[in-house]
């Protein structure tokens, strides 16, 4: 699968004089020694705060650098973990979980019949509803947001879940966009087939196009998580009361610099938030990295 | 046209002529194809259009959320560049962030991508590896850490201190604040690389044979067969992180809390601390428009000079 391509940069590199192997030995050396070392570089401060979640009050501004403590202070989770007002963690991870569900099930489920409709069906004003979509994906969301607020307020949706879930029924255009691409990839034929064999369009879509876009289903599944795992801005607007917060809310309530006073506590309950995103990482990184690749897109 | 007599001569041709209507039905068929986009259509026009439309509005009265709208003509313009300093501190800090994150981020992304693009081992480790900040690099995770890493008591004096440089408040210095932000937008080089590395891979190996052989090192291969063959993704990524430049919110909102003396007020914080803070509705929706308008701008800009360093291989005949 690996394209067999490299860089002419790198090619010319030093060690001109020496017998070929040996020239590559050493290139290779040098390679990953620069690319290895600014990997650390890169990742330590995440590993550093792991490390500190561990460290008890006496290490965590003493043995600064130190990834793994004299001492494991395991005590920093479970004091974390009750949380803000008397609302716990495992509040806010419920509200986290039903939130990226939910919201991510609804975003692509919707998605995926969209970008069936764009991609296989001609109708009058398909290129321009599709143009319209696209051009929403540029729109900065600020010029939409005040409107949305007002309306939510007379609806009586401010602090509920309901600002935060139900636009998410009507798709999301990065996704319709992904599985479009996705779909144009199937060879017409097999629609065709079904077509005269009887199949609906409904069958169709449900038989021969879901089946077969199901990486693109993967791959729009994680980025949705992801945004709604991190998200911040929505349930900042718009939830107010503890009980609702999410884990983001919640974290940066309880990280006010102000009146921390247990450090370790809040780096245990910051790395925890970070759990899910790096199982959904290592287990589904393939699509990942796939979907960025054919579709470009920020992370 | 009498041929109602005769049915076995009208079978025969009606089939393959019915079957070629019912084919040309699943091509052309308006009623499911808006059955199948009426979600989006629907949201379209009930979360997008129509809040743009009311934003517009809103941008000409002086909505508090309290008493009714009053239409003010164009004073929400008028206060926002004529008489509203932090307005201009916020423009100030936007641009600032905007051309020297995002061309920052994008030399690294280019960078890294150049050296992992090659087959040796370890590879899809490192680029996983240079991909993690960029998903975690939002989350309210990574703001905490990071403003405990550039803290006075932070792992970056106590790195400095080595050296006997003593310790200063890098998020607290109006001169340091902003530059603690770009620096975390610049870790997360990671999806721009990602991007090109496709890119990359795309570029068909017997040019850099035919160069070889031409005598063409490293250095002008890079020139005049890397950057030209790789314009088309390079403007990509330079049109969507400058959007996402111009947006940034949550680490300036968590980091430096826009502070200090306004250095990080970036436009989207604001706009919030307009909107949802004083709960100028007005206000805020006018200061939305106009960001709507600049990125418009220098998108369009970005476009219309693309075309004088954007190589599309269709023109190479």
């Amino acid at each position: 699968m690996e394209a067999t391509v490299s860089t002419p940069v790198l090619k010319a590199a030093t060690f001109e004089g020496m017998p070929k192997k040996k020239r590559d030995f050493f290139n290779s050396i040098v390679f990953h020694v620069l690319v290895g070392g600014f990997c650390i570089i890169m990742l330590y401060p995440i590993l550093w705060l792991f490390g500190s979640s561990l460290k008890g009050p006496a290490e965590i501004w003493t043995n600064v650098f130190a990834l793994i403590p004299k001492e494991f202070a395991w005590g920093n989770y479970p004091e974390g973990w009750k949380g803000i007002g008397g609302v716990s963690y495992t509040t806010f991870y419920l509200n986290s979980f039903m939130y990226a569900g939910l919201g991510t099930v609804f975003a692509v489920a919707t998605s995926a019949l969209v970008a069936y409709g764009f991609a296989r069906i001609r109708f009058f004003g398909n290129k321009f509803w599709f143009t319209c979509m696209i051009l929403t994906l540029m729109l900065p969301s600020q010029v939409q947001l005040i409107p949305q607020y007002i309306f939510y307020n007379q609806l009586g949706w401010v602090n509920t879940y309901l600002p935060l879930l139900v636009p998410r029924l009507f798709g999301q255009a990065f996704f319709i966009f992904l599985m479009m691409q996705f779909i144009r990839g199937i060879p017409r034929e097999l629609d065709e087939a079904a077509e005269i064999d009887g199949c609906s369009r409904i069958g169709i879509f449900f038989r021969i196009i879901l089946p077969l876009i199901w990486p693109a289903i993967i791959t729009s599944a994680i980025f949705s998580f992801y945004w709604t795992w991190e998200d911040f801005f929505q349930p900042l607007i718009y939830l107010n009361s503890p009980k609702l917060y999410t884990v983001s809310l919640a974290l940066r309530a309880s990280a006010d610099p102000n009146s921390v006073t247990n450090w370790g506590a809040i780096f245990a309950m910051s790395s925890l938030s970070l759990i899910p995103v790096f199982l959904v990482f290592i287990f589904f990184q393939r699509y990942l990295v796939q979907g960025i690749s054919t579709t470009g897109i920020k992370g | 046209m009498s041929s109602l007599v005769q049915p076995t001569t009208q079978d025969t041709p009606a089939a393959p002529m019915q079957r070629r209507a019912k084919k040309k039905s699943l091509r052309h068929d308006n009623r499911a194809g808006y059955l199948f986009i009426a979600p989006w259509l629907i949201g379209f026009f009930g979360f997008t259009l129509l809040p743009m439309a009311a934003s517009l509005v809103l941008a000409f009265t002086d909505y508090r959320l309290t008493a009714a709208p009053h239409f003010v003509g164009l004073d929400n313009f008028q206060t926002m560049f004529l008489q509203d300093p932090r307005y201009w501190k916020s423009v100030r800090a936007t641009f600032f962030y905007v051309f020297t994150a995002v061309p920052l981020r994008l030399i690294f992304a280019l960078g890294l991508a150049l050296l992992l693009n090659n087959t040796r081992r370890g590879i899809s480790a490192y680029r996983a590896a240079f991909y993690v900040p960029s998903i975690v690099g939002a989350s309210v995770a990574v703001a905490i850490m990071w403003r405990q890493l550039f803290g006075t008591e932070g792992i970056v004096n106590a790195l400095l201190w080595l050296f006997g440089i003593p310790p200063t408040s890098w998020i607290g210095n109006p001169n340091t604040g902003i530059w603690t932000l770009i620096l975390l937008a610049v870790w997360q080089f990671g999806s721009p690389m990602l991007i090109f590395l496709a890119g990359l891979k795309q570029i068909p190996q017997e040019l850099y044979e035919s160069a070889s052989i031409d005598g063409a090192n490293a250095w002008p291969q890079f020139i005049n067969i890397t950057i030209p063959m790789l314009s088309p993704v390079i403007l990509f990524n330079l049109v969507l992180q400058m959007i996402s430049g111009f947006l940034v919110f949550t680490q300036a909102f968590l980091i430096t809390e826009g502070g200090p003396l306004d250095t990080t007020l970036f436009y989207a914080l604001y706009l919030y601390q307009r909107a949802f803070v004083t709960f100028q509705m007005g206000y805020s929706s006018a200061m939305a428009w106009v960001l709507l308008l600049i990125i418009a701008v220098f998108t369009a800009l970005t476009f219309k000079f693309s075309s004088n360093w954007v190589f599309y291989e269709e023109k190479r005949d």
